[in-house]
């Protein structure tokens, strides 16, 4: 039993013939194997998809199907793909474009003696363009982060110049086209290839397009707010933190991360640092009576 | 060999004039018989193909060139390259 017209080309019952014309035209477009050669699933598919069509274009044997007369195998349809059957045979020759031979022969020629070298020739069939030459570049955190361009000397001397863009990540290969070892019989010159290695930084770090820093603050100025001063990899910027700021309190300074459209944001993390207390903090916190006493462990929970 | 009569009946869609039309072109390759045109499986199947095109892929007269001189190419090349499936 074959698989029902309907569901085959995914109409319902009461498709109009218009509609079963357009699945079907869609699908045989998409499965047609003299247009896609090498592709066995797409002629099972075809099949199919044609027989299916015969079917329900029928208007006999649709109503017969419909009426459980015949089921849906019907009859054997013309197999499908024969011309691409007969065209990828030495026979294909009657419909030959004609191509030049010696083109086609030399093309060939290439194909197969840089199959024989190997990858990277079999990318280049030319065969005569220059090697890549690869390096490796450090990268200072905030140059990766605003953009920057470095000086790369080579081993032979010459000295490049790499632009580092913004927002470089470790790993990350740059390409300078055209730098790197000479062509053959006058083929382009092969490529440099930088990997950079992005540093470490005591204060940022990135995550993505955003510089995350914990920033420190005392007491006074996270209670009553003030403005600070704070680094970011453009430079200092003065910052007025919010009044009843809390350890934790998160920052966001939009544009201040890495830099490009759009920039990323620096997002500083509030840390409270007490310091040493002197006589008067201690008396001042032995005779407060918080005004909303609360209990800053409620909610800590050890269970698993 | 299939001659122009037993070709018509086989393939319904098919009209004796344009047949006439796609030799004139050099679309489709034929014989010269003692009743005049006759046609190999490998022409017969390269009718139907155009067919196909015609009737599913909605190719009309003009692209037609095109659209055969493609896939010509993409042939030869497979069988250079020996590819076959």
């Amino acid at each position: 039993m074959a698989d029902d017209p309907y569901s085959v080309l995914g109409v319902p019952r009461d498709a109009s013939d218009a509609a079963i014309k357009a699945a079907y035209r869609k699908l045989a477009r998409q499965n047609h194997p003299d247009l896609n050669p090498g592709k066995p699933e797409a002629e099972a598919r075809f099949k199919l998809v044609s027989a299916a069509h015969d079917m329900l274009s029928d208007p006999d044997k649709k109503a017969r199907f419909g009426r459980g007369e015949i089921d849906a195998e019907g009859q054997e349809r013309r197999p499908a793909g024969n011309y691409r059957r007969h065209a990828e045979t030495a026979a294909g020759e009657r419909y030959s474009p004609g191509m030049d031979e010696g083109v086609l022969d030399d093309l060939f020629a290439d194909l197969f003696e840089a199959r024989g070298r190997g990858g990277d020739a079999w990318r280049n069939p030319r065969g005569g363009r220059g090697g890549d030459e690869a390096y490796r570049l450090d990268v200072g955190f905030t140059a990766a982060v605003l953009g920057a361009t470095e000086r790369l000397t080579l081993p032979d001397g010459r000295v490049l110049s790499v632009k580092i863009p913004p927002g470089l990540v470790s790993g990350q290969v740059l390409r300078l086209r055209g730098q790197g070892s000479p062509g053959r019989g006058g083929a382009p010159s092969g490529d440099v290839l930088i990997e950079v290695q992005v540093a470490e930084h005591g204060l940022w770090r990135r995550e993505g397009r955003d510089v995350l820093m914990e920033l420190p603050v005392n007491l006074a100025e996270a209670v009553l707010g003030s403005a600070v001063e704070v680094p970011t990899p453009g430079g200092t910027l003065r910052v007025t933190l919010p009044r009843h700021s809390d350890s934790g309190r998160q920052i966001r300074l939009r544009g201040k991360g890495v830099a490009g459209d759009p920039a990323g944001d620096l997002i500083v993390t509030l840390r409270i640092v007490i310091g040493t207390p002197d006589a008067a903090l201690e008396a001042f916190l032995r005779d407060w009576q918080p005004e909303h006493p609360a209990d800053p462990r409620a909610g800590l929970d050890a269970a698993p | 060999m299939i001659t122009m009569h037993v070709l018509l009946t086989e393939l319904p869609g098919l009209q004796p004039d344009e047949l006439r039309g796609w030799l004139a072109a050099g679309h489709i390759r034929a014989e010269r018989g003692p009743d005049g045109p006759v046609f190999t499986e490998f022409d017969a199947e390269r009718i139907r193909l155009i067919l196909d095109l015609r009737e599913i892929f909605e190719v009309n007269e003009a692209a037609l060139p095109l659209v055969l001189s493609l896939l010509d190419q993409m042939y030869e090349l497979r069988r250079r390259l020996g590819l076959t499936s």
